[in-house]
């Protein structure tokens, strides 16, 4: 178990007063807030060891790189990848995806393929499959989500997988429902049938163990800045065999092993993807994200967080106004709701004048909305630092939004 | 921050009890406002008389905010009657006070719309003000369409 009272000690932000009242910060699925190891570890980057990386012969250009590789390392051991070369630093998991759309998707699919998804991802798991079907000509399927957003039509994903499907991107959690898909069920069944896969893990890396050798993905994609690290940092994970044969995306410095004139040679996987100057800082106060998750245990996190999330909603069901989007148990940490008569911006507005941070409209899931039949929701997501205190003052403005609104 | 100066309680009365809602099948115009980011919409049916100067008639239906639904709300009654002159000067007017550095001058008859004037020092929620402000500009403006317009970028 975790002590998130003393845990909130090593987060300053959190002790603030916002609107005159204690701050509480339900809004992890957009981004975590930062314990001091990261921000000292950003601090002490800045401070001593800054320079760039790969390419100096001094001191500190020695630093600086043994520490950008050094997180490479790290992040290859906190998701159980075979080897460091397996790890790519993105910009986030938006940018991951999109870079293995537009290499290894571009050069593998033909017109005619299908990319299968489900109705449940964010918008960053959607358009960069849309901009490189209409390239390509390729289709794009999708998994139906059930009712009320309980589950995807497992069914349905049985019969959808299969030619001429060729890949199947998947979200781990959904940030929008907090359904948390069998990812390594997903991964082995796609598997059988010669699919390749990608996780869309944004949700999850921060809150339970990965091993991507266990799920048995092909790709997955993380930001380090929902995980207690920095924003404008992320992973792609990628099976080796697939990055080596996989065309750069983004050419410049860097990544180049010999450039001429006409044309150039390419250093091996990863550096080959990481074009142009790093974001060195970021990648190293990821690895302290990583070494800070770890000491508390991914296994504790997870439990914390599926317990506020059960409390919330146990809590949250008895308010006769509110409608809870998603499963009604086995939840990950976050909750979705829908207040009858007043809009989910209305909700956050007035959540915000109480000190509570709450997260309103579509969450990047819009055709999910359009489909769960409303046009904006509002959510509480949890992150390590939340108490169950928290959950009950979350309850008590809600009350109050409602009274507000049908003075 | 005080919130009743966002939420006044005329602004809560017009968003639960909005006025002059529905379709107006005899509408000469009508153009749709859309805010996707936030889900709010508005369609804005305006009737204009024979000479097309007049308002004789205005309706909106919509499903939103109670900033977006009120604002729309209080703009219909605002304008029933009024000609196209004077709408299209509340229209620059409504958008001044909400997005202009220093407040605009407010022609006579302006009154209520001030309610909201509150909403500017909450630059979020400016957007949802304009939304069927800019459905009736492009209503007015002779463009019906179910292209929708937007207040996104306000």
């Amino acid at each position: 178990m975790i002590n998130a009272e003393q845990l909130r000690n090593d987060f300053p932000i959190l002790h603030q007063q916002v609107n005159g009242r204690p701050l509480v910060y339900l809004d992890n699925a957009a981004t975590t807030q930062k314990p001091l190891s990261v921000i000292e570890t950003l601090d002490h980057y800045y401070r001593k060891d800054n320079s760039n990386v790969h390419r100096g012969l001094h001191e500190l250009s020695n630093r600086a790189t043994e520490a950008y590789e050094h997180a490479r390392r790290r992040t290859a051991q906190f998701i159980n990848a075979a080897s460091a070369d397996e790890i790519v630093f993105t910009r986030g998991t938006t940018e991951g995806i999109n870079l293995v759309a537009n290499s290894w998707a571009f050069d593998n699919l033909k017109p005619g393929d299908e990319i299968l998804l489900t109705e449940v991802e964010h918008h960053s798991n959607l358009v960069p499959w849309q901009l490189l079907a209409q390239r390509k000509g390729l289709k794009l399927r999708f998994v139906p989500a059930l009712a009320n957003g309980e589950s995807l039509d497992l069914a349905a994903l049985d019969s959808l997988l299969a030619p001429p499907v060729k890949l199947f991107a998947f979200v781990h959690i959904s940030n929008t429902l907090g359904l948390i898909n069998d990812a390594k069920q997903f991964c082995a069944l796609a598997k059988s049938r010669g699919i390749t896969t990608l996780i869309d893990a944004a949700q999850s890396s921060g809150h339970r163990p990965l091993d991507v050798r266990d799920l048995d993905c092909d790709f997955l994609v993380f930001s380090g800045h929902k995980m207690a690290g920095p924003t404008g940092i992320g992973i792609l994970y990628g099976r080796a065999e697939l990055l080596e044969k996989m065309s750069p995306w983004h050419g410049g410095g860097e990544m180049i092993a010999a450039a001429n004139y006409e044309s150039s040679t390419y250093k091996p996987a990863p550096h080959k993807f990481e074009a142009g100057t790093p974001n060195i800082a970021d990648a190293i106060g990821l690895g302290a994200a990583m070494d800070y998750l770890d000491k508390i245990g991914r296994d504790n996190i997870a439990k914390h967080d599926m317990e506020l999330a059960a409390y919330a909603y146990e809590k949250l069901s008895q308010l006769d106004f509110l409608r809870i989007l998603g499963p009604k148990t086995n939840r990950a940490g976050l909750i979705t709701f829908v207040m009858d008569g007043v809009h989910a911006h209305d909700v956050v507005e007035i959540a915000n004048t109480y000190g509570v941070a709450l997260r309103g409209g579509h969450h990047c899931n819009q055709p999910l909305m359009k489909k769960l039949g409303t046009p904006a929701s509002a959510r509480a997501s949890f992150y390590l630092y939340n108490t169950k205190t928290e959950v009950d003052r979350l309850a008590e403005v809600l009350h109050k939004i409602k009274e507000y609104f049908t003075r | 921050m005080n919130l009743d100066e966002l939420y006044q309680t005329v602004i809560l009365d017009h968003a639960q009890r909005p006025r002059n809602y529905g379709e107006l099948p005899q509408a000469t115009a009508f153009a749709e406002g859309n805010n996707p980011s936030c889900g709010d919409e508005v369609t804005v049916y305006v009737k204009l008389d024979a000479n097309g100067e007049k308002i004789e008639d205005i309706k909106f239906k919509g499903a939103g905010c109670a900033i977006s639904q009120a604002s729309t709300s209080l703009m219909t009654v605002k304008l029933k009657g009024k000609t196209v002159a004077e709408a299209s000067k509340f229209e620059k007017t409504f958008h001044d006070m909400m997005t202009a550095v220093t407040l605009p001058e407010y022609p006579q008859g302006f009154g209520d719309l001030q309610i909201l004037e509150g909403v500017r020092k909450f630059p979020q929620r400016v957007k949802c003000a304009t939304l069927g402000w800019n459905a009736l500009k492009q209503a007015l403006g002779g463009n019906s369409s179910h292209d929708p317009v937007t207040s996104e970028n306000e």
